[in-house]
């Protein structure tokens, strides 16, 4: 007794998105991509730092940056996680994240966290003063120079850096180097104290 | 203990067993290596399944003195696929050795299945001394690096004093909340070192927290919503069977007549003979489990992370549903199916906090009756011509009748397999051992050696098909040499089955490389083997070849030649809706 054929079977009317949501007045729109900063405490041991980039790579998270350095704790290392996702990727990136074994903690920072980047940039020798006064419009300094090249430091936001860039790019620039953003909650809370 | 089928053993025989393992004081461990083999006894492993070679050898030196049961197999990709099996029907992690470089990266592919799957196992590899380490030395691979993407966690040992902890440290790991495997990569010289120290006690690490029970309120709210559910079915997915979830799953939707419809990988979680059973959904399941699925307006999934091969595709899937979904692992929550009522926690602790919460059993007297039309509608069926060519779906209908409830049905991947979970009727948990996750070909000959000595006096079946069996036929010899009980049945339709069922249906019906007609005869190669061997061709043999095939002690190949125009339906198209499955070929032209 073969019931009926596909199109002639009961079924509603609704339907999810492509992240399965269910389609309706609250929650219809697919979530636009937005920039989150995570900030996970990991165990400060070999090849961590490998085991968190290849499940970013191998989840396709979209990852702008990622810093690492030692914490107070010196068995503890802290990481700075720069993404791009819609809000269902933000969320899994950090559930998958503290699935990790050499996870101790993660948390998404606030919008207004502190975040800085330092940036090395080498220009041109030829213009030494001028690149100082550039570099002193950034709260920057030469901190290398020769007589074909001044090397200057700048510390700041991503914007202020990319602006800095820009300014520098009159002066032959011949090398840079970002390190990506490291950013702190505001305030007395703390990623050890948050779970 | 897990919840199975098999017979528990007398309470008298493992009193004995703990007396005789008391008396038998231990001599103190004075190798990394026996540091190892200490931690796996101390975690209560009975049997490991690997390979010998180079790197691996002072672990093995050291199991020589141990209790531990040791299997050779014929290929670690056997050794990782038995240590799975072993794990899926015992419930306790299975052990697998192999050694650097090709050992290894040979495991690999049993590693990721269990990984897929969340089956328990531990993986313990040789690996070149430490000074020759990222030189590219003899037999070498970063097995560490290999495994990361498809472990839990995967250790690189680097002391002979703390090898030990290492390995009880993944085996508790392994075991722990969401199972799955684990790897410690064993350095020649930390094996070979000199240590004292005896292995900590099996512990997981302190950064991993596993939830127990979920938010109350969370699940009062979840309780009112199934409550005021017209048309509530349960998904239960394998995570139920891996908790031992199967009587609270039972309990709670007897009490409170919800239909059940489980995923592939919970097969054996609810009677498939029960009334509220609608067997399982996806893409080769039942039409009915399919169209509940479609027009529920709440799901209570449980230990399932929606696998696109259950969903089809995601906007159609149970589109009108509130979904509570419980898990272990809060990263499945809301990771492919959106969880309006999430429930974090251990499966058999949150079905008893939702029994207790649940207000009233929902109204939903017409949609039961609805599922049952539907059941009527659209049976698990196939045309059965008088005489030739047999007909795959008679031989497993034939098979699983004449067998008891607690059988062990293992398979390999492919055609055959859907005809083993579609045709055969489940009723327990852990009777069913496939690879589902990562679709391993090859998983059925050595899944099934595991299988059996997980579960010795249990019946194990295995169904194969001729592309999957011969991938694995190697491990035929260790079933000899083990002399173990097993049937293995080949479906043999001279093809990967699936693959020209897809080029037939939308590739226009270019069988690229799908056709197999130079495959061997599998009768005669099993008793090449040692084994016995069957040729079945026609109906009026399958009775007598089937209860030859059983009465056999010690492994059988039964080489069923099926109509090899047969194809598996009820079938969605990947992507697909599940509502619009297809019964026919001419179905699939339609949506």
């Amino acid at each position: 007794m073969p019931g009926p054929a596909p199109h002639d079977r009961m079924r509603p009317e609704g339907r999810r998105n492509s992240q399965g949501i269910r389609v309706d007045p609250e929650a219809e729109a697919t979530h636009e991509p937005r920039q989150a900063v995570l900030s996970a405490l990991v165990k400060h041991r070999p090849g961590v730092l490998a085991e968190v980039s290849g499940l970013f790579s191998r989840r396709q998270f979209n990852i702008e940056s990622l810093t690492v350095g030692p914490t107070s704790d010196e068995s503890i290392a802290r990481m700075t996680i720069l993404i791009e996702e819609p809000q269902p990727g933000i969320e899994q990136a950090k559930k998958q994240l503290q699935k990790l074994v050499p996870v101790v903690s993660v948390m998404e920072l606030e919008p207004e966290a502190l975040r800085r980047e330092l940036a090395l940039i080498k220009v041109g020798g030829e213009k030494p003063d001028d690149v100082n006064a550039v570099a002193e419009m950034y709260d920057g300094q030469a901190v290398d120079a020769s007589t074909d090249s001044v090397t200057v430091e700048i510390t700041g936001s991503k914007q202020k850096i990319d602006a800095a860039v820009a300014a520098f790019e009159q002066f032959d620039v011949q090398e840079i180097v970002r390190t990506g953003a490291a950013a702190l909650e505001r305030g007395p809370k703390t990623l050890e104290k948050h779970d | 203990m897990s919840e199975r089928a098999s017979v528990p053993k007398e309470d008298e025989q493992s009193t004995d067993q703990d007396e005789a393992a008391a008396d038998d004081e231990q001599a103190p461990v004075t190798t990394g290596a026996q540091s190892v083999v200490r931690a796996l006894e101390n975690a209560g492993a009975e049997y490991v399944f690997g390979v010998q070679g180079g790197a691996i050898m002072p672990v093995y030196d050291a199991l020589y003195d141990s209790d531990i049961t040791h299997v050779t197999m014929a290929h670690e990709q056997g050794a990782s696929h038995a240590a799975d099996a072993y794990g899926i029907v015992s419930g306790e992690p299975g052990v697998c050795f192999a050694t650097s470089g090709p050992g290894a990266t040979n495991l690999v592919t049993g590693i990721a299945d269990a990984n897929m799957d969340s089956d328990p196992l531990i993986a313990l590899t040789g690996q070149v001394p430490t000074e020759f380490v990222g030189n590219d030395a003899f037999q070498e691979t970063d097995t560490v690096g290999i495994t990361q993407p498809v472990t839990k966690e995967s250790y690189f040992a680097s002391h002979s004093d703390t090898v030990g902890d290492d390995v009880s440290e993944a085996f508790a790991l392994a075991d722990a909340g969401r199972q799955g495997p684990t790897l410690v990569d064993l350095p020649k010289d930390v094996t070979q070192g000199e240590t004292d120290v005896e292995p900590k006690a099996p512990e997981t690490p302190d950064t991993y927290e596993v939830p127990e029970e979920a938010d109350d309120e969370a699940v009062q709210e979840a309780a009112e919503v199934i409550s005021d559910a017209e048309r509530p079915v349960i998904l239960a997915g394998g995570g139920v069977i891996k908790a031992n979830a199967s009587n609270a799953l039972r309990e709670f939707a007897m009490e409170y007549e919800v239909p059940v419809i489980t995923t592939m990988p919970g097969i054996g979680s609810f009677p498939e003979d029960h009334e509220l059973s609608l067997e399982w959904a996806g893409m080769h399941g039942t039409g009915y489990a399919n169209l509940a699925i479609t027009n529920t307006d709440c799901m209570l999934a449980i230990g399932t992370r929606f696998d696109d091969r259950l969903t089809g595709g995601v906007d159609s899937f149970a589109p009108d549903a509130d979904i509570v979904h419980v898990d272990i692992d809060p990263a499945e929550i809301s990771k492919n199916v959106y969880a309006d009522y999430p429930l974090i926690g251990d499966a058999r602790e949150v079905l008893r906090q939702l029994f207790d919460a649940m207000p009233r059993a929902p109204d939903a007297d017409e949609w039961r009756e609805q599922c049952q039309t539907w059941k009527q509608e659209y049976p698990m069926s196939y045309e059965m011509p008088d005489d030739e060519p047999l007909k795959p779906q008679y031989v497993v209908e034939h098979f699983s009748a004449v067998t008891d409830e607690d059988t062990i049905v293992c398979t390999g991947v492919g055609q055959h397999q859907m005809w083993a979970s579609q045709f055969w009727e489940y009723t327990e948990p852990r009777t069913w051992v496939s690879s589902h996750g990562l679709g391993t070909m090859g998983y059925g000959v050595p899944a099934a050696i595991g299988a059996k000595l997980a579960a010795p006096d249990q019946e194990v079946v295995c169904f194969d098909g001729d592309g999957s069996f011969l991938m694995t036929v190697q491990g035929l010899s260790v079933a000899v040499r083990e002399q173990l009980d097993i049937t293995y049945v080949i479906l043999n339709n001279e093809a990967v089955g699936m693959v020209r069922q897809w080029q037939d249906g939308f590739y226009e019906g270019r069988r690229m490389a799908s056709e197999y007609p130079w495959i061997p005869q599998f009768d005669k190669l099993a008793e090449a083997f040692g084994a016995a061997g069957f040729r079945l061709e026609d109906y009026e043999n399958v009775e007598e070849t089937i209860a030859a095939a059983r009465e056999y002690d010690g492994p059988s190949v039964i080489d069923a030649h099926i109509d090899p125009g047969e194809n598996v339906f009820p079938m969605v198209p990947s992507g697909g809706d599940n509502g619009l499955f297809a019964l026919n070929e001419d179905h699939l032209d339609e949506i």
